[in-house]
């Protein structure tokens, strides 16, 4: 799109004769016959299916569809399970998405300028997000414990009180959100530097000619300016990425205790494949693709309109 | 101020501090950055240290619930021994590299020549069909993920490999990719390439196809890392843990430890997580070039 400012090398127009313009129109359709199919069979009928499904009262191994209209919608308005689990993403998210951006910011702009020591900071910032998130599920877990984990012990050994991180219902979510952004810091590190990599270095010159001396300064003037499209796309994708909270709470805490780590996709989960609602997860599948849609819809346009060059 | 060599320095527009002021003011903010960093670093490096330290750890010494870091017995072989072999932890990686494997080449078979033709061919449907593919971008599997399930069953392909790869096999993020790169391909050597008598599908893959490697690398990471730490779908479609890959496959472990035996756990995910992060030890710019892949420039 916009953003992407690739040369625009469009094909030449193709003068000789028919018969070439017919080859090529067979070409391409005939190269993009397998992926046109693929699109169709796993996504586009899928999606129509999930809409229509939401609207009816089907359960797996129903033989009729029944429609009910927006019944499932509204059950799911009154149901306070979903509201309790649409609620826990939605403090998921205003956790881990401004923890993450700042800190992902704030590590890549003290990371850029260090000359010897900047490989060994992104590696080891970056190592998070290589890892196996359920694996490390596994070792968070260990480490959280009440009474074995490190964690425990060394709060412990400062004085404080002992925490059940993973059993206390006020703390399970913020304990979760926490190893979220563990992993997604890494992320936008490296996105931020992407960014910061970009900003030409005549400008941070001109401006100390200016007198605008000050690290601060310069941040203010120079840097965060510049950095707004790489900040909405970071911001965009980080608020994707943790609306679809999934595999910490299917590892970790199952939703528990007592319901205050349920959120949306475990939730769909739940109904769709545990208990085989089918129709009422399709419903609450097609609240959450609302969601991802208006994220994304808000990239497409409020990106498109700051870019600078 | 110290770390930008080739700013003037400060002092020209203000009033010169005294050398020994500022030198004080560098040293302050070098041990504050680095001090900060490291604090962080050790946010990150936690889990790995703990992790391959109580993975040889014999279990009373995990129970005694000391912050020592250094296990006074080595229990090592021990545990890898159990989680090797009561897990077949092995197998869920060979399950990982497997479906990964064939994920990523139907991945590249499709979406080559769909990149191709959307960047340099004229057809009819062309720019419906790459609406089409940005509609498809937003949508995340978990999307389709039910209506696809019923059909699976329906289908009785359920708990196959296949089962598990369908979803993926169609990845609009590398149309999206290489169409962008194509586009940028100079048409004089398509156009000598035809003169020559090369058929479309030749220039494919002959020509234009080689000139992406980075673009190809950097994506083919992306995509495995994706599919190797997949657990929404497998989780959904397979009941058979032969079958698991690494995360489902950890997953059955821990349940069937039922979170006591921490010495085999933290062995297991060792070894699970151990192909990925050497990988990116090994292949870092292309690994960080896939992961960033989404055209932040």
């Amino acid at each position: 799109m916009s953003t992407l400012a690739m040369g625009s090398a469009r094909a030449a127009p193709r003068t000789f004769g028919g018969r070439q313009a017919f080859i090529e129109k067979m070409n391409g359709m005939a190269f993009c016959l397998p992926a046109t199919i693929l699109l169709l069979v796993t996504c586009l009928v899928p999606l129509l299916v999930l809409v229509v499904i939401s609207f009816t009262k089907y359960e797996l191994g129903d033989l009729d569809l029944k429609f009910v209209g927006l019944a499932n919608f509204s059950k799911a308005m009154g149901d306070p399970v979903f509201r309790r689990s649409l609620l826990n993403t939605l403090l998921y998210v205003a956790i881990v998405l401004p923890g993450s951006t700042l800190l992902g910011l704030l590590v890549a702009v003290l990371v850029h300028s260090r000359k010897r020591t900047r490989s060994f900071y992104e590696i080891i910032y970056f190592l998070p997000v290589t890892s196996t998130l359920i694996a490390m599920a596994t070792v968070w877990q260990f480490l959280l414990h009440p009474r074995i984990g490190p964690i425990n012990a060394f709060l412990q050994l400062v004085g404080l009180p002992q925490q059940g991180f993973l059993s206390d219902p006020a703390l399970a979510l913020p304990t979760l959100a926490v190893v979220g952004m563990w992993q997604l810091i890494g992320f936008n590190m490296v996105l931020f530097l992407a960014g910061l990599s970009a900003i030409p270095r005549d400008l941070y010159e001109a401006a100390d000619v200016d007198g605008c001396a000050s690290p601060i300064d310069r941040f203010l003037t120079i840097t965060w300016p510049l950095l707004g499209p790489t900040t909405m796309f970071v911001i965009v994708t980080t608020s994707i990425t943790a609306f679809k909270i999934f595999d910490t709470v299917a590892v970790m805490t199952r939703g528990g205790p007592m319901g205050s780590s349920e959120v949306l996709l475990y939730a769909v989960y739940l109904e769709g494949f545990q208990y085989f609602h089918t129709a009422y997860a399709a419903a609450l599948t097609v609240v959450f693709l609302g969601f991802i849609l208006v994220f994304s819809l808000i990239q497409t346009f409020v990106l498109d309109r700051r870019v600078h060059y | 101020m110290a770390t930008h060599p080739r700013l003037p320095a400060a002092a020209a527009t203000t009033t010169t501090p005294s050398p020994a002021l500022s030198l004080l003011r560098r040293v302050a903010s070098q041990v504050l950055v680095h001090g900060f960093l490291l604090l962080g670093a050790v946010f990150m490096l936690l889990p790995f240290v703990w992790m391959l330290v109580t993975s040889i750890k014999p279990p009373a010494e995990i129970f005694s619930a000391t912050l020592s870091l250094w296990p006074r017995q080595f229990y090592g072989v021990e545990n890898y021994r159990f989680a090797l072999t009561t897990a077949p932890l092995l197998r869920f990686a060979a399950n990982g590299i497997f479906i990964c494997a064939c994920i990523l080449a139907v991945q590249l078979l499709v979406a080559i020549p769909c990149a191709y033709a959307l960047a340099k061919l004229r057809f009819p449907g062309r720019q419906f069909l790459f609406g089409l593919t940005l509609l498809a971008l937003a949508i995340p599997v978990q999307v389709p993920a039910l209506p696809l399930y019923i059909g699976l069953a329906n289908l009785g392909l359920l708990n196959t490999y296949f089962s598990m790869m369908v979803p993926f096999f169609l990845s609009v993020f590398a149309i999206f990719l290489l169409r962008q790169f194509f586009r940028g391909f100079p048409d004089d050597i398509i156009h000598a390439a035809r003169l020559d008598g090369m058929s479309e599908f030749e220039i494919v893959w002959r020509i234009v196809t080689p000139s992406a490697w980075p673009a190809i690398a950097a994506f083919s990471v992306f995509s495995i890392v994706a599919h190797w730490n997949d657990l929404y779908w497998p989780l959904i479609v397979i009941s058979d843990g032969k079958l698991a890959p690494p995360p489902l496959g950890m997953m059955i472990f821990a349940d069937a430890e039922t979170g006591s035996n921490y010495g085999a756990l933290t062995a297991a995910a060792t070894v699970l997580t151990a192909p990925l992060v050497i990988t990116f030890l090994f292949v870092r710019r292309h690994f960080i070039a896939g992961i960033t892949m989404t055209g932040v420039k």
